[in-house]
């Protein structure tokens, strides 16, 4: 027994390692690419041509809004709890980050004789464990508006609490339906079955399978965000800005940027779980993989992922600036009174057919 | 159901009950993310200011020029008229009088020794220019002056004078190309 403990891996730990940094990066650069992104989409629906000055397209905007961030000064109100002010916006960012883990970004890699899986965890439980970090991330704002003692903010951590956990509902119940077809909570597993239908795959996504599923799940995947037209945590008009309120300099950064890493995160959850993961349509991975090789066809898997999911990202940011805020009562009548029975509805047919087909 | 109709303009409000699409609000939402989309496509309506500069119609007021005759003597003869016309009262001038030797800088007999324009005040409205008996004040077509400090935006009048044609032929053509435009409404 002792002898299994001592002979570590030690290329396996490095490569975890490297792929955790790399990831991590990923995201706080895609989350700064966002604003940027945000700010762009904003302005273009709205006849403008947005930041362009700092830089070619004004594409050092993201680092100059950083840079001003940091150097705003530190303000923790006196009446606020401390620890708990700061815990606020780490949590957020922490719960933020760990749902990548688990997200399969491409094929696996070869370097020299080792195969190396483009993905941190693939552990058999996947999608709860998203589910799991990602009801925790309501804490991250929770706390902070609490801790704040601020009414505002501290209206902005109820309304958050109660609409996560109402949406949530709904986006399990959908989700189940997904799971019932792969048969497997398992990330890889849920896109390999995603992989092997006919064009390249593409006829295998569980989006021609759950188009309602999907639905049901993108609805929620935006108030999961606090995305328009869900954004009441922070509604401006209302709540003064809501949970981040008494927050300044790089702890307001910190929620701001947990928020763009949950968008791009929920949109690569979606495009993993609805849109075939990192399956490249019309082409069969395998056969390509004998052409040019197996490093190519991850590099081009990954691309196609995070392909998609830009795309999501940005319906999302079309969705922000057409819809307005919906009211609260509105929202929870959406959420509990039709998400809920139409996920349900959703879940009895598939399992119905499922049962029908299989017998 | 009739509805009064107060002018020709007012569009009645349909306060017909929503009907089942309607309710749905899916696709209502799908009808207003198209209208987004166009938008994005859209021509921007921005002009790029510092670049590119939106073209001033003839009668635009700007910034004040102060005007000299033909061979580069102040036309300004400190009659106070301006100063009296602004509804800001954002003109200063103290009146000197003209010595021997001077008559190649001054027009008349009596000229401006001090002339300041606050342009923190002025509200360009022109009415000095309409004021003026003497043509010596004109609102050119530049504008939005910017400083650090307010004491930088008190204009002196070695900033307001044209150039001088005769030592700077060359800026006092470019002033004037602008003065001769608006002249010429």
């Amino acid at each position: 027994m002792n002898i299994y403990l001592l002979a570590i891996d030690w290329w396996f730990i490095i490569e975890k390692l490297v792929l955790i940094a790399l990831i991590v990066t990923l995201c706080l650069i895609i989350a700064m690419y966002e604003t940027y992104g945000e700010r762009k989409v904003a302005a273009f629906i709205q006849d403008r041509i947005g930041p362009n000055r700092a830089g070619p397209f004004g594409i050092l905007q993201p680092l100059a809004d950083g840079g001003k961030l940091f150097f705003k000064e530190e303000i923790i109100p006196l009446a606020s709890s401390k620890y708990l002010f700061v815990l606020g916006p780490t949590l957020a960012m922490i719960t933020a980050l760990l749902t990548s883990a688990v997200i399969p970004w491409g094929t696996s890699l070869e370097i020299g004789d080792r195969n190396v899986p483009l993905q941190v965890a693939d552990v058999n439980i996947g999608v709860l464990y998203i589910f799991a970090v990602v009801s925790v991330g309501v804490y991250g704002i929770m706390i902070g508006a609490w801790s704040s003692n601020n009414k505002f903010s501290l209206l902005s951590g109820l309304r958050a609490a109660s609409q996560m956990i109402s949406y949530e509902l709904a986006m399990g119940l959908a989700l189940i339906a997904v799971l019932m077809m792969s048969g497997s909570l398992q990330m890889s597993v849920i896109v390999n079955k995603q992989m092997s239908g006919a064009l390249g795959g593409l006829g295998s996504w569980n989006i021609w399978y759950q188009p309602l599923g999907f639905l049901v799940f993108f609805t929620c995947a935006l108030a999961e965000c606090n995305r328009t037209p869900f954004d009441l945590p922070e509604a401006e008009s209302e709540l003064n800005f809501g949970y981040h309120q008494e927050y300044s300099s790089m702890k307001l950064g910190f929620y701001l940027f947990a928020e763009y890493i949950n968008m791009f995160m929920s949109c690569i959850l979606m495009a993993t779980l609805f849109f075939g993961g990192y399956d490249i349509p019309f082409v069969n991975e395998s056969n390509l993989a004998a052409h040019i090789g197996q490093n190519w066809v991850a590099l081009l898997s990954f691309i196609c992922l995070l392909a998609k999911a830009f795309f999501l990202v940005f319906v999302f940011m079309w969705i922000r600036w057409t819809v307005p805020r919906f009211r609260f009562d509105q929202l929870m009548h959406l959420g509990w009174k039709k998400l809920i029975p139409l996920a349900l509805v959703n879940m009895i047919i598939t399992a119905a057919l499922i049962l029908w087909l299989k017998s | 159901m009739s509805q009064i109709q107060y002018t020709n303009r007012a569009k009645p409000v349909d306060r017909r009950p929503l009907n089942f699409i309607e309710r749905l609000y899916l696709w209502n939402v799908f009808i207003g993310m198209f209208i987004t989309l166009k938008h994005f496509f859209k021509k921007k309506a921005t002009v790029q200011y510092p670049e590119q500069v939106r073209e001033v119609g003839t009668a635009y007021r700007g910034l004040h020029i102060l005007n000299r005759d033909e061979e580069g003597r102040e036309r300004c003869t400190a009659c106070g008229l301006c100063a009296v016309a602004c509804p800001a009262e954002a003109i200063t001038m103290e009146a000197a009088e003209r010595l021997e030797g001077e008559e190649h800088l001054y027009r008349e007999e009596k000229y401006a020794a001090k002339y300041e324009i606050n342009m923190l005040r002025c509200i360009f409205c022109g009415l000095c220019e309409e004021a003026c008996p003497k043509d010596a004040i004109y609102l050119s077509h530049t504008f939005t002056p910017t400083n650090y400090h307010r004491k930088g935006l008190i204009y002196t009048k070695e900033d307001l004078l044209i150039p001088n044609p005769k030592t700077q032929p060359e800026e006092y053509a470019k002033a004037k190309g602008l003065i001769e435009e608006k002249k010429k409404k």
